[in-house]
């Protein structure tokens, strides 16, 4: 028989909204059933736990050959550099998101913490950007180096968000 | 599917283990299905998120996202979690008699 999952590590490593959700749904649903959950917050995921950028976060809309406009055409990538697009496609996401009880980035944030999940930013990035832990949402346990992170892993699933 | 006998009753379980029929269901039941699932003693927390449940499901079809449920029932995650230990929205839709929630939140 397979044994089930017990523990995951999620690394979040994409700032647009469309990058940081996939992370934060998962990890919040491992908590829901009983899976610990850490997630590692590196390069521009670094943008969702970032106190005065986590509310700010957009859908790229620039080179993503998926994107549809509303009604379901496909749109032309060349439009999503239209300035005011992304912008757009933010807000649309973010009602669609909200409709199906999709929290937004801090209320999610907050929710996975209280749910027992761990929250951590990856210390390369963080002195790359020349960022402190006061940069930081308080909800973010630690600062702490890719060794840490597998350390922290251990008998845990590793994600790449 | 298959029958457990809990308080003397007969009841239907669905795949999951949870109970098939929403009827079956009272608090005696739900004490025993608590039991099983580690949870020893009922407050009136546990109980309050029970019946809150029940009443999300009865008007929607669906139990509630845990998102839904501490805003509206005044059990915040953080109690939540605690009160229903390893998996709230699970265990406590088993404990009220509905099937495993389906949304992802």
């Amino acid at each position: 028989m397979s044994q089930p999952i017990e523990k995951v590590s999620i690394v979040v490593s994409r700032g647009s909204l469309e990058g940081v959700y996939p992370g934060l749904i998962m990890a919040n649903g491992a908590r829901m059933e009983g899976i610990e959950a850490t997630l590692f917050f590196t390069f521009f995921g670094l943008d969702a736990i970032i106190e005065n950028r986590m509310d700010g976060l957009s859908v790229a809309t620039v080179g993503n050959s998926a994107m549809r406009m509303p009604g379901g055409l496909k749109m032309p990538t060349i439009l999503g550099a239209i300035p005011g697009m992304s912008k757009f496609a933010t807000v649309m996401m973010k009602k669609e998101m909200e409709k199906i009880d999709i929290p937004p980035v801090r209320e999610f944030i907050e929710m996975i913490s209280d749910a027992g999940g761990e929250l951590y930013a990856c210390k390369a990035t963080v002195d790359m950007f020349h960022l402190t832990k006061k940069d930081f949402c308080p909800q973010v346990n630690d600062i702490i180096s890719v060794g840490q992170f597998y350390e922290k892993s251990a008998g845990a699933q590793i994600i790449f968000t | 599917m298959e029958t457990v006998e809990i308080v003397g009753r007969k009841l239907e379980l669905d795949d999951d283990g949870h109970l098939k029929n929403l009827n079956d269901w009272d608090k005696e039941i739900a004490q025993e299905f608590a039991k099983l699932e580690g949870i020893d003693a009922m407050t009136d927390r546990h109980w309050l998120v029970i019946d809150y449940m029940r009443k999300e499901f009865k008007e929607k079809g669906d139990a509630p996202s845990i998102r839904k449920l501490t805003k509206e029932s005044g059990v915040d995650t953080k109690e939540l979690y605690a009160l229903f230990p390893k998996g709230p929205a699970k265990k406590a839709a088993k404990i009220a008699g509905l099937p495993k929630p389906k949304g992802c939140i």
